[in-house]
């Protein structure tokens, strides 16, 4: 295996020259000749009925193009949502429309309501304000527990309420949980929030539709994360347009953290539009846009119970939990507080009942799907924080009651249906502890309370289910749309690979880390390997990058495909080398033949191939180049332990992270550099919920945080040098790389490391009725908890 | 956002009565009016100019008078659009009673943005509007008992587009 290039090389990132040098090409980028920019008049207020809009003195204004509206959609499909929820009465979930542009009702602040198209941007943005629109406001409901009252505003007026579904799981269980708990010795409970937050990627989203009417084919460039999917949803269910007649286009994407996923009226729009005005229709979203159109993250209230018996064994665990879907239903969006929290709820431990109940309600505020985590964050921050009550209020040492209970021998079937293949949870805790100079923290608050500041200390696990998912399993549970992977490996006559793959590189440097795996396969250099992604015209069938999948099931079936490659090489070399098949063997870019010093080099095999004078044509096909999909047998799981030191000013509340740990396993690791990158971010993220970030509505539905003066994203200064460390590996046993993903991680196990380290810092300082502040834990709120707040 | 606050008058309660239903007086007490038509019994149209923050914005909207009990109090509804600006709906209760020959004027005010206006300004809205009531009752004083002194004519108040000297309403009433 190469020195510096294989598997487990910190190879600098390709994508990096472009990126950092202005030479990215992102869909802003793009400017097709003839292009005309579009604007979408959005509501200003969160629920009403449309009454009439009248585009007559806009149409008239200087370089308008066309003007839509809902109208112009009629008979076009509805926005689709992916994956189907039934509930725990077997019902399927209530799900509304959710037309192109609106049409009769607008149901949230930022609903588009009119797209203007127009030969600049400031001249559609003008137009746009010279639209007429009568709409009668109705009542809003925000508040979820608000919106299931009965009586309540509907949001959609044809379901019979804003519930999309009650899902409970394991519903059989119900009964045992609860006699269990009713039984216990001790049960510690919980009321916390997970606030929502807007992800804010720093590229904002944009689309450019194009219509060729020679030839009746529609492309698409946008700011994807999985451009095949866009290409299913937009042309099968939206718009009609058979997939070999619609090509989509993700180029260079700057960062997408789930948001990105989800097909957008937008995309529709700009697509429909270009064909309507014969010229491409291109629109890039402002900031502000972005905040009031942009998918937000979580937003969950949830009551959770855990019951123990007098030594702290976990006995049951109860959790109920509302989680909000907002106006309509994202792509994703009622898989995320289901199937990707509930089945998190066993966590790191053995505890043998658990029960999940999840309502999902509509409110009038923007949707609510996937961000980092997607609902693993929510399941560990809640297992996390209770956990943490349960020592306090047992006088228990919170490792000590963690390791008590954890999960040791594998595979582990959890009583929420996910089996954990393997792990070693005491082993990332040993270090974690090794890591953190746990013995020389009391000195270390002495000092912190001699400078007049409180010193806190928090500890917590983790454990994630991703690398999704299997395609049987996730139809069982409702998904539309399965979750393979592909790769095609396509061989030059002049031995480079080029690797055309379903995933998509938005941040995750692809382009960098999949070479080092070809790399150590066949023995050759990865500059010599090129990764194709993006392009529905050039790839093939894949769903894209998300949930810490690519190199689990997008890596995987690269593997797969190399290996197919590998075999027919082998072929090759056998009969150039006049030996048997078997004896061939491939080691640091060259083929010989076992027990002779007969050798033949990796680009006299491939020149063989395309060039096939001395070949078994009889026997194979000439060139190389193969395809595989991979379905993963089962979701992966990373897991680890985190630990946050802060000091918290008692005068204002004002938190800060002095220390932070992270001890993960991932499995195998291609790129060490990558890894630490990839955790480096999710800890931001994750601080940045902790301590800064909320996503706020009025009791009218107005978005109050709609810009950076409100809504406070974290700053290099706020976040500590972090300690991580990845050597504990535990190779995931079903996939051919043995890796987990480690995209989602920092994201999902930091914020309750920070919350249980500012309660831990409130109770040294004798506030011993501060067992939680929900987050982001502002200096208002902590201040607050310190005052009686 | 919610305010209560009350302000004395030099008049009788029927002067200021008046005062409140006349368009010309309101037009000088609207902070950034800049046209005000129509009358107390059928509603008047106003176009305001007003800048919250960051957003700047021209709004075009509906005052009416309701609940009139002469001369003791009434309700006064405004709602504007600010095209991208978004909107502000607002409406305060006002009551007038007698104390030793003048006027104590309550109000309670209560006002809402929505669109752009709260995206980017809901943090000093509550401030802003407080600013802008005070203002206006004390645009309206002025208007009936006539500026105290040079300062009156502050900057906030309208311009005459003559540039004449300010005279208090009741004044012009009499002269």
């Amino acid at each position: 295996m190469p020195k510096d290039g294989g598997i487990g090389a910190s190879n600098k990132r390709r994508e990096d020259v472009r990126f950092l040098t202005g030479k990215g090409r992102y869909t802003d980028d793009i400017n097709i000749h003839g292009q005309a920019y579009a604007y979408f008049l959005r509501s200003d207020v969160a629920h009403g009925t449309i009454n009439s809009v009248d585009t007559s003195a806009a149409s008239a204004m200087d370089g308008v193009v066309g003007i839509l509206t809902g109208a112009d959609f009629e008979g076009v499909g509805s926005i689709p949502c992916g994956w189907q929820v039934t509930d725990r009465f077997g019902e399927v979930m209530q799900e509304p429309a959710h037309p192109v542009l609106a049409q009769g009702k607008v149901r949230h602040v930022g609903d588009p309501i009119a797209m203007v198209i127009a030969e600049s941007l400031e001249q559609a943005r003008t137009a746009a304000e010279a639209i007429e629109v009568d709409i009668s406001e109705l009542p809003a409901v925000v508040d979820m527990k608000e919106a299931l009252k009965d009586g309540a505003t509907k949001v959609h007026d044809d379901l019979t309420s804003n519930l999309c579904y009650d899902w409970g799981f394991v519903e059989e269980n119900r009964d045992a949980v609860d006699e269990a708990i009713k039984g216990a010795d001790h049960v510690t409970t919980l009321e916390l929030v997970n606030q929502r937050l807007v992800a804010n990627p720093m590229e904002p989203r944009v689309a450019v539709g194009d219509y060729n009417a020679g030839t009746d084919d529609s492309t698409l460039y946008t700011t994807s994360q999985n451009p095949h999917v866009i290409r299913l949803l937009m042309g099968a269910f939206v718009l009609g347009i058979p997939e070999h007649k619609l090509r989509v286009v993700a180029p260079d994407v700057g960062g997408g953290f789930g948001t990105k996923i989800f097909h957008y009226a937008e995309e529709a729009a700009c697509t429909f539009a270009a064909k309507r005005v014969g010229r491409p229709v291109k629109w890039t979203a402002s900031r502000s846009e972005a905040f009031m159109s942009d998918a937000h993250g979580r937003d969950h209230v949830t009551k959770i119970e855990l019951a123990m018996d007098k030594d702290g064994n976990f006995l049951a665990l109860r959790t109920d939990t509302h989680a909000n879907m907002g106006a309509y239903l994202s792509t994703f969006a009622p898989s995320v507080p289901t199937w990707l929290h509930g089945t998190l709820m066993a966590g790191n431990y053995k505890t043998p009942l658990i029960y999940v109940n999840v309502k999902a309600v509509f409110t009038n505020t923007v949707p609510v799907d996937a961000y980092r985590g997607a609902g693993r964050p929510e399941a560990t921050f809640q297992l996390e924080r209770v956990i943490d009550k349960a020592a306090r209020e047992m006088g228990m040492d919170p490792i000590k009651l963690r390791r008590k209970n954890f999960v040791t021998e594998f595979p582990y079937a959890t009583p929420v249906a996910v089996e954990y293949d393997t792990g070693d949870y005491h082993a990332t805790m040993d270090k974690l502890e090794e890591i953190i100079d746990r013995k020389g923290f009391a000195a270390r608050r002495a000092e912190s309370e001699k400078n007049g500041k409180l010193r806190g200390l928090g500890i917590n696990c983790y454990i994630e289910a991703c690398g999704i998912a299997p395609s049987n399993l996730v139809g069982q549970l409702g998904a539309r749309a399965g979750l393979y992977e592909s790769a095609t490996v396509r061989v030059n006559a002049t031995g480079g690979v080029v690797v055309m793959t379903g995933s998509h590189s938005h941040g995750q440097g692809h382009e960098t880390s999949f070479p080092q795996v070809i790399a150590e396969m066949i023995g050759i250099d990865p500059s010599m390997v090129e990764i194709v992604h993006g392009d529905t015209a050039n790839t093939p069938m894949g769903m894209g990058t998300y949930g810490s999948r690519s190199l689990a099931v997008g890596g995987s079936a690269m593997v797969k495909a190399a290996e197919k490659v590998i075999n027919k090489a082998k072929k090759i070399a056998a009969h150039l080398m006049e030996a048997s098949e078997g004896d061939i063997e491939l080691k640091d870019g060259a083929f010989t033949v076992a027990g002779t010093d007969k050798s033949v080099a990796w680009g006299d095999v491939t020149l063989a191939a395309y060039v096939p004078h001395n070949y078994p044509l009889e026997e194979i096909e000439p060139g190389l180049e193969e395809t595989a999909f991979y379905d993963p047998a089962n979701f992966t799981y990373p897991a680890g332990a985190y630990s946050c030191e802060v000091e918290v000013d008692p005068e204002t509340g004002k938190v800060t992270i002095e220390r932070f740990a992270a001890a993960d396993d991932f499995g195998n690791i291609v790129n060490p550099m990558i890894v630490d990158g990839q955790v480096h971010g999710g800890l931001a993220q994750g601080i940045g919920q902790a301590l800064l970030e909320n996503c706020a509505y009025d009791d009218d539905g107005q978005l109050l945080s709609g810009s950076y003066m409100d809504y406070a994203m974290p700053r290099a200064d706020d976040v500590p040098f972090y300690d991580v460390d990845h050597s504990c590996q535990t190779p995931c046993t079903h996939n051919p790389l043995g890796v987990k993903g480690c995209g989602e991680a920092g994201a999902i196990g930091s914020p309750p490391s920070v919350v249980n380290a500012v309660v831990d810092a409130l109770q040294s300082a004798g506030h011993k009725d501060v067992y939680h502040i929900d987050m982001p834990l502002t200096p208002s709120r902590v201040w607050s908890a310190m005052n009686g707040g | 956002m919610e305010l209560s606050d009350e302000k004395t008058i030099a008049a009788s309660v029927e002067t200021v009565w008046t005062a409140l239903l006349d368009p010309e007086v309101l037009k000088a007490s609207v902070p950034g009016c800049k046209e005000l038509s129509g009358s107390a019994e059928e509603g008047f149209q106003a176009t305001v100019v007003q800048k919250v923050g960051p957003v700047k914005a021209t709004f075009k909207g509906d005052v009416s008078l309701t609940e009139m009990v002469e001369p003791e109090s009434l309700t006064i509804t405004g709602a504007g659009k600010g095209g991208a600006a978004g909107f502000a709906k607002g409406g305060a209760n006002v009551r007038l009673s007698e104390a030793d020959g003048q006027t104590v004027l309550s109000y309670d005010v209560e006002a809402k943005v929505g669109g752009k206006l709260a995206q980017l300004g809901s943090r000093i809205i509550d401030g802003f509007a407080k600013k802008m009531a005070d203002q206006f009752f004390e645009n309206f004083k002025a208007q009936i008992e006539g500026p105290s002194d040079e300062e009156a004519s502050d900057e906030d108040a309208p311009e005459d587009s003559d540039g004449a000297a300010k005279k208090s309403w009741i004044k012009k009433l009499v002269s």
